[in-house]
């Protein structure tokens, strides 16, 4: 690992952490219930993203895997939360 | 050397995408305009870093390590899916509160 790819990951890592922060702010102001979906939907991406570039940094493929099954657990709770926010049930 | 470069500028480009997508997500002031920012996360953001990784992952194995290109395959799949999902659900809130919005397209 260079140190120009030590610095680059630092920076992309903390890129992230600023726009889940950013991100947190929306999903704890957010006036309506839609926008805290659309906050939280964000989040997992970030999240993901955030693992991927964390795979790089420790050179390991397991953290792929892991990102796979972060983006998947998001698609799901997304759409249930806008299917609860459409029907007021989830499973009907 | 060029390898490392290329990993560097891929990843903090995807850093400043999701960076400029959170900046958007908070300033823009209705929630209509709120739902294009993320996208860009989850296209440019997502596909930068599957290319950083395929780049970085093949030049450390010296064969083509190509597994991280099914990210962006799933976000394309499942992505418009909730987009439209949170679209319907907020312009239905949005009517039901009885909001500027367009009409129903069919009367039933």
């Amino acid at each position: 690992m260079s140190p120009l790819l030590t610095v680059a990951i630092v920076a992309t890592l903390a890129c992230y952490g600023v726009a889940m922060a950013l991100a947190a702010a929306r999903l704890m102001r957010g006036p309506t219930a839609e926008d805290r979906v659309l906050a939280l939907d964000f989040m997992y991406i970030v999240g993901m993203l955030a693992v991927l570039a964390l795979g790089i940094r420790y050179a390991s493929g397991m953290l792929f895997e892991a990102a796979l099954l972060i983006a998947l657990a998001g698609f799901v709770s997304s759409a249930a939360l806008a299917k609860f926010l459409l029907r007021g049930e989830v499973i009907e | 050397m060029w390898v490392e470069a290329a990993v560097a500028t891929l990843l903090v480009a995807s850093g400043l995408a999701t960076l400029v997508a959170a900046i958007g997500l908070v300033r823009l002031t209705s929630f209509f305009q709120r739902m294009h920012p993320p996208a860009l996360a989850s296209t440019f953001g997502a596909w930068a870093v599957a290319a950083a990784s395929i780049v970085y992952f093949s030049a450390l194995e010296s064969r083509p390590v190509l597994h991280a290109w099914v990210i962006p395959i799933v976000l394309a799949i499942t992505l418009p899916v909730t987009t439209v999902l949170i679209a319907r659900a907020a312009l239905f809130r949005k009517r039901q509160r009885g909001g500027d919005v367009p009409p129903p397209l069919h009367e039933s």
